[in-house]
C-alpha cells in the first residue's frame, strides 16, 4: 500500500494501525509481537521418517520456505517451532518430547503426516497412534507424505494462528 | 613353488537344488525331516540339534561352498504345525551360485538353538533380530541382546499370539508411559491462548 508522505496528518492502514509521515508507526504490542513471530518462525532440523524427505523439499530452492521467513536451525535451542515428520515410535517418543522440552516458549508444533496426526496406517504394538497424546499440536497437516504445498499451507495457517495471539509473553514465570 | 589352483567344474547356474538336498539326506539321514519343494526352490527341514555341523558341512565343502547367508530369520506356524518354530537359512554360493534355504525346528517349550555366528559374522544381528522378534535363544551367541525394541520391553511382537495394537495402556512400555505422564504434569505451563 502506498503511503502520501506528504500527508502531515495520521493516515490509517489497518484496524488499528496509524501512520504518521513519514517513519512513525502506531500499533498495538501485539501486533508488532506477533508479526514479528509470525514472519520468523524458525523450525528445528528434525525428521523422523519419508515426512522428512518431503519436509527437506519444501526447505529447498525449489518451494523455498526462506521467502516465508522459515528458516531450519540446528538446535532446538535455537528454534520456536518443531514439525514432527514422520512416524513416531514408542522407543522415539522419550526422544521427540525432550527435543520440544528444549525450545524456548513461545514454540508451536507442527504434526506432519498422517503418522504423526493419528498413527496412520500403522496401529501397531510399537507405535504411537498420533503425536498429540504427548505434545500439544498447533497444525495438522494430513498426506502420506503430504506433498511440499501442503506443509506450506500449514505453515501457513500456523501464521494466521500466530497473528491472533493476543498477550502472549511471559507475565510470571 | 608353484601354485596350482583347484577349480572345480560345474554347471554354470550350479548345482540343483534337488541334488544338495541328496547330498544333505545323505550325510544326515537321521537329521533331516522332509524336503519342501515350491517353485523350484527348495527348503530342507532339519532337527535342530546338529544344526552347526549341518551348517559347517554346507559351508566348508568345495562342491557346496554356500559362503553367503543371505538371511536368517523365523517363522511361527503356532496351530498350523506340530513344532512351533522354524529358524529359516538362506544360504547361497558367491562361486557356483546355487541356492539352498535350510529350515531348523525350534519347540515352543525349549525356544534354543546353536548360533550361527562362528561359521557366518553376519548372523550376529540377523539372529539378535530374531532374539527380539520371536524370542529364540541362540546359544553361544557372543552378544545376544534385543536389536530394534527398547531392550526393556517384554514380550515377542512377531509371535502370532502377541497383539497386533501391542500391550494395553496400563501394561505398556515404562518409557512411554512415563513421557504421557510427564507431558501431563507439564500441561500446566503452556500457553493456553
Amino acid at each position: 500500500m502506498l503511503i502520501d508522505t506528504s500527508a502531515t496528518g495520521l493516515v490509517t492502514l489497518d484496524d488499528g494501525t496509524k501512520i504518521l509521515p513519514p517513519n512513525l508507526i502506531i500499533t498495538s504490542l501485539d501486533k508488532i509481537v506477533n508479526w514479528g513471530r509470525l514472519s520468523s518462525i524458525w523450525p528445528t532440523t528434525f525428521g523422523l521418517a519419508c515426512c522428512a524427505i518431503e519436509m527437506m523439499a519444501a526447505g529447498a530452492s525449489h518451494y523455498d520456505f526462506d521467502r516465508f521467513g522459515i528458516i531450519f536451525r540446528g538446535s532446538p535451542r535455537q528454534a520456536d517451532c518443531l514439525i514432527v515428520a514422520g512416524t513416531v515410535t514408542k522407543k522415539m517418543a522419550p526422544v521427540v518430547r525432550r527435543v520440544y522440552d528444549q525450545i524456548p516458549e513461545p514454540r508451536y508444533v507442527v504434526a506432519m503426516g498422517s503418522c504423526a496426526c493419528t498413527g496412520g496406517v500403522f496401529r501397531t504394538y510399537s507405535t504411537v497412534q498420533g503425536c498429540d497424546t504427548f505434545l500439544p499440536v498447533d497444525v495438522y497437516v494430513p498426506g502420506c507424505p503430504p506433498r511440499p504445498e501442503t506443509l506450506l499451507e500449514g505453515m501457513m495457517l500456523l501464521q494466521e494462528k500466530i497473528r491472533k495471539e493476543h498477550f502472549r509473553w511471559s507475565p510470571w514465570r | 613353488m608353484a601354485v596350482t589352483e583347484v577349480r572345480i567344474t560345474i554347471h554354470p547356474a550350479g548345482l540343483n537344488p534337488k541334488d544338495i538336498a541328496e547330498k544333505i539326506k545323505k550325510r544326515f539321514p537321521d537329521q533331516v525331516v522332509d524336503v519342501a519343494e515350491f517353485s523350484g526352490q527348495v527348503s530342507v527341514i532339519v532337527k535342530r540339534d546338529q544344526i552347526i555341523p549341518i551348517l559347517k558341512y554346507l559351508h566348508d565343502d568345495p562342491i557346496l561352498s554356500l559362503d553367503h547367508l543371505q538371511d536368517l530369520t523365523a517363522v511361527d506356524y503356532l496351530n498350523k504345525k506340530e513344532v512351533r518354530f522354524e529358524v529359516v537359512y538362506n544360504l547361497y554360493s558367491i562361486r557356483y551360485r546355487h541356492h539352498i534355504r535350510i529350515r531348523a525346528q525350534v519347540t515352543e517349550n525349549d525356544p534354543k538353538i546353536n548360533s550361527s555366528v562362528p561359521i557366518w559374522a553376519g548372523a550376529d544381528w540377523h539372529e539378535r533380530e530374531c532374539f527380539d522378534m520371536f524370542g529364540i535363544v541362540f546359544t553361544g551367541h557372543p552378544d545376544l541382546r534385543r536389536i530394534l525394541m527398547p531392550e526393556d520391553w517384554e514380550g515377542y511382537p512377531l509371535r502370532k499370539d502377541y497383539p497386533l495394537q501391542g500391550p494395553a495402556l496400563e501394561n505398556d512400555w515404562p518409557g512411554f508411559t512415563e513421557v504421557l505422564k510427564r507431558s501431563k504434569e507439564l500441561k500446566e505451563f503452556e500457553w493456553e491462548g
